[in-house]
Order: C-alpha cells, then sequence, then structure tokens
C-alpha cells in the first residue's frame, strides 16, 4: 500500500476516534475554549452581555452546529459520538471537495507560468 | 482559538480582512508557481488533517479546553504557503457548515492559525533543522520545537486581538462592546493553556509524524529545501 492510501485510511481512523474528544472534555468536566463562550456564559463570567457582541453572534447560523446533526449533541454520549462522527465525515469530505477543486484550478494555469 | 462572531469589533476583523486578501493572493501565487499534479493530494490531505484534528478536544480538568493543529506539520510537507491554503480551507468549512469560529472572523483566524502558525513554526523548523538529513534525528526535534512554536505565538496573536477589543470599543455606559476581558487577562491565560498543554501536544503530534514520514518516506520532507 503506497503512503498516500495509507494516510487516507489514518484519516479515516481518527474521524472514527474523533468522539473522544466529545467525550474526553465531558468526564474531566471540561467547559468550551477560552474565548469561545456562549452568550449565556459570558453573562455569568461578567455580569453582561456586551452589547456589540450580542449583535453581531447570531449573524450566522450554521447548519450543523457543535458539529453535530439534528440536536444530537443534547440526547447522550452514543448518539452525540454518532452525529461527532458523522460531522467528521461530512466536514472531511467537504475539505477534500474544495481543495481538490482549488487544485485543478490553480494547476490549470499553471504551464504558462512555468514558460516565463 | 477559533474567534466566534461578536468577539471582534468590526475595525479588527475588517482590519484582518484586508490582510488576508493580500496574503491568500500571494500565497496562490506562490502555490500556482511551484505546484504539481503529485501535490494536490497532499494539500487536501493536509487540509483534511487539519480539519479532524481540531475536533480532538483536549480538556484541562475542570477548566476550557483547547486542540492542536497540525499547521507546521502541513507545513513541513508541503511548504507554508501551500499550507494557508489548505488550513483556510478547513477553517472555512468549519465556520460555515459547523458555526465553529465565526463568518465575520474568518480571515482573523486564517491569519493566527493559517498564516501565523504555519510561517512561525516552519521557520523555526528550517532553522533549527539546518542542513541536517532528511531522515536525522535534529529534524523531528526541530519539527517537535516548530510545532511548540508556531502554535503558542498564534495562541498569543488571538489573545492580542481579543485583548485588544476593550481599548478599541466602549458603550456610552463605558463597557466594553466586544470582547470584554483585557490584554493583561487574555495574554497570560492562552499562552499558559497552550505553552503547558496544547502546545506539547502538538509538538508531540507533529514529531511522531515527521518520525512517521522518515521512515516511509523521506522523500516527502525533502521537497520544501528546494521548493520555496
Amino acid at each position: 500500500m503506497n503512503t498516500t492510501r495509507k494516510l487516507w485510511w489514518g484519516l479515516i481512523l481518527l474521524i472514527l476516534l474523533s468522539p473522544l474528544g466529545l467525550i474526553l472534555p465531558e468526564v474531566f468536566k471540561s467547559g468550551p475554549a477560552w474565548g469561545e463562550w456562549s452568550l449565556e456564559e459570558i453573562e455569568k463570567m461578567v455580569g453582561f452581555i456586551p452589547e456589540g457582541l450580542k449583535k453581531l453572534a447570531d449573524l450566522w447560523s450554521a447548519p450543523l452546529p457543535e458539529y453535530n446533526v439534528g440536536g444530537w449533541e443534547k440526547k447522550g454520549l452514543f448518539r452525540s459520538s454518532l452525529g461527532y462522527i458523522l460531522s467528521g465525515f461530512l466536514g472531511v469530505g467537504m475539505v477534500v471537495l474544495v481543495t481538490f477543486l482549488l487544485g485543478k484550478w490553480m494547476r490549470k494555469k499553471d504551464p504558462p507560468a512555468q514558460g516565463s | 482559538m477559533h474567534i466566534p462572531d461578536g468577539y471582534l469589533g468590526p475595525q479588527t476583523y475588517g482590519v484582518m480582512y484586508g490582510a488576508m486578501i493580500p496574503l491568500c493572493a500571494l500565497a496562490s501565487r506562490i502555490v500556482r508557481r511551484t505546484l504539481q499534479q503529485r501535490h494536490v493530494p497532499f494539500m487536501a490531505l493536509g487540509a483534511a488533517f487539519a480539519f479532524v484534528i481540531m475536533m480532538f478536544n483536549i480538556p484541562i480538568p475542570g477548566g476550557s479546553t483547547g486542540h492542536a493543529v497540525g499547521g507546521v506539520l502541513i507545513a513541513i510537507l508541503i511548504g507554508p504557503w501551500a499550507a494557508l491554503i489548505a488550513i483556510s480551507i478547513a477553517l472555512g468549512i468549519q465556520s460555515f457548515l459547523f458555526g465553529d469560529g465565526g463568518v465575520t472572523a474568518i480571515a482573523a483566524n486564517c491569519f493566527n492559525i493559517a498564516f501565523v502558525m504555519p510561517m512561525t513554526g516552519y521557520w523555526a523548523y528550517r532553522l533549527i533543522g539546518g542542513r541536517a538529513p532528511a531522515a536525522s534525528r535534529r529534524r523531528w526535534i526541530a519539527a517537535a520545537i516548530g510545532g511548540y512554536i508556531g502554535l503558542n505565538i498564534a495562541a498569543v496573536t488571538t489573545a492580542v486581538m481579543f485583548g485588544l477589543q476593550p481599548l478599541l470599543a466602549r458603550g456610552p455606559d463605558g463597557r466594553p462592546l466586544y470582547f470584554p476581558y483585557p490584554l493583561e487577562v487574555a495574554i497570560p491565560v492562552m499562552a499558559l493553556q497552550h505553552l503547558l498543554l496544547f502546545g506539547i501536544i502538538e509538538a508531540v503530534i507533529t514529531a511522531l509524524l515527521v518520525i512517521y514520514f522518515q521512515r516511509t518516506e523521506p522523500s516527502l520532507l525533502e521537497v520544501e529545501g528546494t521548493k520555496t
């Protein structure tokens, strides 16, 4: 098996293991990353929600928030892990697709650049 | 390290868009000149790896969480400019699809995670690695230090963006309009978390994968020297 193929398999393995990133913080009772709090958490910490922050916070509602599907993040660790894995595959699929398209577009303009 | 919407005021995220657009244009010019057919799968692998590794939230018991990025490893394998593009793609998908990092803050997040981290870490790696052979011990040690330095500098530039907010914008009542904590809080907290935990994990991951490539396909570690 060549290196590239092995690396893709490694990547798939990582996606399957990714729920560890969900379970370990649960086990150690850790909150969100520092500087990535929800509005409620900010209010609890500093006593108010900054005016401008409140206005911008909901500008974009992502289709799959928290790397999960259809609210599965609240339906127990098994369901949320499954949703996390699905999100991992979907995200990686999108990332790979965009990179290949961009790579293809960049390469097309390659020959004239080489000539100069 | 993914700055959400609302944490930065328009002056800050606007300036970051102003900085990232020419940087991305420069990166695509450099990559276009050097990109070969066989590099595209590696760019895709790099972008995918960055995406997945950031899903592994690492807990500080009873505190917050963080994660590694793999940014310096990717820069070592495909060069820092291709890494900028690859990691930016991952950050864009994270933001639009999964709400990880704000859409107004995409440029700021790309600056910290896709530009500052791979660039500083990569040059630390080159500087420390010197002319040592690709399969040498010195190379993987250089990679570990590069990963550690890159993640920590990115954490600090993120903290500076946070901490500047109370200085830049306050409401009529004197309260901060955006991120509420000052530089004196943001920098030490972000720096300590990454110096003591997340940076070490980044260093270990970077070193282990460089060692893996040294054993399986050391030619991958040589490309960068001749290409940029």
